[in-house]
């Protein structure tokens, strides 16, 4: 227990969060108006490196980036950092390449009310990971902090518990009031990936309902890959620039990935496919199975569309679409 | 014979301890079902908060994940996890309800590892996820859990989040914000508070067909009791039909 102002934490911090080098970096990157579009595997060759600090947008199983997931495992990425932030099927999917070695873990394993990963948790008790403990507040105050470029946000969670003993935060006392503070250091990851609604060629996107950690992400990541359900043009940014979410110049990479989330939800174009899902934690039963599960649905396959498919193609997305806009309610496709 | 289920006891009850035009950080599964049925009940105008940034939704049904389009359907604001947390720190948010593997005397609640070394856990759980940040920062914690032996310990193997830590002041010691914290603990079997001085775990209500001593065989501390110990009302018709007509005709909390 942690009772006095010398806490001592003894977590890992897997980034430096110090801004002048991070300045150093974003002097550097570029803010011309270019055309950033290219396939998500070109964009994963080129800004997603072993090694790397990698951190996904979204929350839970809610606008994933799964197709930017199930890329890195194809190309084989291997010994990166990861931000488990409220990381579910994102998680999952990179722990069967063993992608990361080591994580900042505010929830990871998780599948929410589905139950938990076997293979993530596997993985995770293997040993092999090395981890730093968080909540889901300091994680995304850590984001805000370097998205505003500062080395710490002060918050009053975590205190009196192992949460923070586990962590690398720092307990300070407040030189105003006096009162225990916990400093939330800025972690800026090396490369993101976030999943919007909409995008232009630029990298100006629109992402619809909750924008959960993305709008701070967004600024605080070196390279930033954006996957989009469709792209828009510049014009139609331009007639409602208030609903512009991430703008251009923080991002390195446009993909138009259609059902990029898939199969986790994606507001107001489809629902999460819980079949699917319950299909990921059956074929976890068997070793054997479960290795000619993701032979076939991520190893063997392309690309995202190639995914699409075998999953049940347009016809399950149309389910899906259904589904998240509450068409069941109304009395037609009584099947859902 | 009881027509009704322990999961659907425990959120009948958690759901009275909501108040109208309070403010509540909610998470998937029954902690939803209960603040759903606080709001059809006797807490119509009870704010929900999602930890992703949903903040006042109309439900239309059960969401399966926390940040799911039913966690923001109608609602006043799709923000931000920082704005949710906070008005969670500003103190604007009154109430939180929380689950955990290890719950022990003073409320702390595991959910991040079983086992004698953190470097080794014999069972690694998911973590804190926003059960730190709202066990810290909310006014009111309130706790749901089956009661049973292995989930109420004397000593937690990890200490996700705070209640009342050590006991005593240690909470506000600790640099915590003052005067909040674990409130109530929902179980199959009993409702429990915390003593106003020790803050060690006390039953105030039993629920129907258990005794104290069928609650206390099930835990693995010593129990308080309340000078006065009530029965717990069971579920009303109404909150049975609602529940299962309304909030959960698919029965994926209710029917675990």
């Amino acid at each position: 227990m942690i009772a006095d102002s010398t806490a001592q934490t003894l977590g890992p911090l897997f980034m430096n969060p110090d801004p002048d080098e991070a300045r150093a970096y974003f002097r550097s990157k570029s803010r011309m108006k270019a055309n950033k579009l290219m396939s998500l595997k070109e964009a994963v060759e080129k800004f997603v490196h072993d090694g790397d600090y990698l951190a996904m947008g979204g929350f839970g199983t809610n606008r994933t980036p799964v197709a930017a997931c199930q890329e890195i495992v194809r190309q084989g990425r291997k010994n990166m950092g990861f931000a488990g932030h409220t990381s579910t099927h994102d998680f999952q999917i990179l722990a069967t390449g063993e992608v990361f070695d080591r994580v900042d873990i505010a929830s990871i394993i998780g599948l929410e009310t589905r139950g938990m990963s076997p293979c993530a948790r596997a993985y995770m008790e293997s040993g092999r990971v090395r981890i730093c403990e968080w909540t889901n507040f300091s994680l995304a105050a850590r984001l805000k902090a370097a998205a505003m470029g500062i080395p710490f946000l002060p918050t009053r969670n975590m205190l009196g518990t192992d949460t923070l003993r586990q962590s690398g935060a720092k307990v300070v006392t407040c030189p105003f009031t006096g009162k225990r503070l916990v400093l939330q250091p800025a972690l800026y990851p090396d490369v993101s990936v976030i999943h919007v609604h909409e995008a232009d060629i630029y990298g100006n996107c629109r992402i619809r309902g909750i924008t959960i950690s993305d709008d701070d992400l967004a600024g605080a990541s070196r390279k930033l890959i954006i996957t989009t359900e469709r792209l828009i043009p510049t014009e139609e940014i331009r007639s409602d620039p208030a609903l512009t979410s991430i703008p251009y110049y923080l991002v390195d990479a446009v993909c138009e990935v259609p059902y990029g989330a898939y199969p986790t939800g994606m507001p107001g174009e489809y629902y999460s496919d819980e079949a699917h899902l319950k299909e990921w934690l059956t074929a976890q039963g068997d070793p054997a199975a479960f290795a000619s599960f993701l032979k076939r649905i991520i190893h063997d396959c392309p690309d995202h569309a190639a995914y699409i498919e075998l999953a049940g193609g347009i016809g399950r997305i149309k389910e899906l679409r259904a589904r998240e806009l509450m068409l069941h309610k109304e009395g037609i496709r009584e099947e859902l | 014979m009881k027509n009704y289920n322990i999961m659907e006891l425990m959120i009948c009850v958690a759901a009275r301890e909501l108040g109208n035009g309070r403010t509540a950080g909610i998470g998937s599964g029954a902690p939803c079902a209960a603040a759903m049925l606080a709001q059809k009940t006797l807490a119509p105008h009870l704010v929900i908060m999602f930890e992703s940034g949903g903040i006042d939704p109309l439900i239309p049904e059960m969401p399966v994940s926390v940040g799911d389009s039913r966690t923001f359907h109608k609602a006043v604001r799709a923000g931000t996890m920082f704005e949710v947390m906070q008005a969670c720190s500003r103190g604007m948010v009154d109430y939180a309800i929380l689950g955990g593997a290890q719950i022990d005397l003073y409320g702390n609640i595991n959910s991040t590892m079983l086992g004698s070394d953190y470097r080794k856990p014999a069972v690694r759980l998911p973590g804190s996820g926003g059960s730190n940040d709202f066990a810290s920062l909310c006014w009111r914690t309130i706790i749901m859990s089956v009661q049973e032996k292995s989930r109420f310990v004397p000593t937690l193997d990890f200490i996700t989040a705070p209640g009342w830590l050590d006991g005593g002041d240690s909470r506000a010691a600790s640099g915590l914000p003052a005067d909040c914290g674990p409130y109530r603990v929902i179980t199959d079997m009993a409702v429990m508070d915390f003593e106003q001085e020790s803050k060690r775990m006390r039953v105030i209500s039993i629920n129907p067909g258990c005794t104290f001593d069928d609650v206390q065989n099930n835990c693995g501390f010593e129990l308080l009791k309340a000078r006065k110990v009530f029965t717990t009302k069971p579920p009303t018709v109404m909150e049975l039909r609602i529940l299962r007509e309304e909030i959960d005709p698919e029965r994926t909390i209710i029917g675990r």
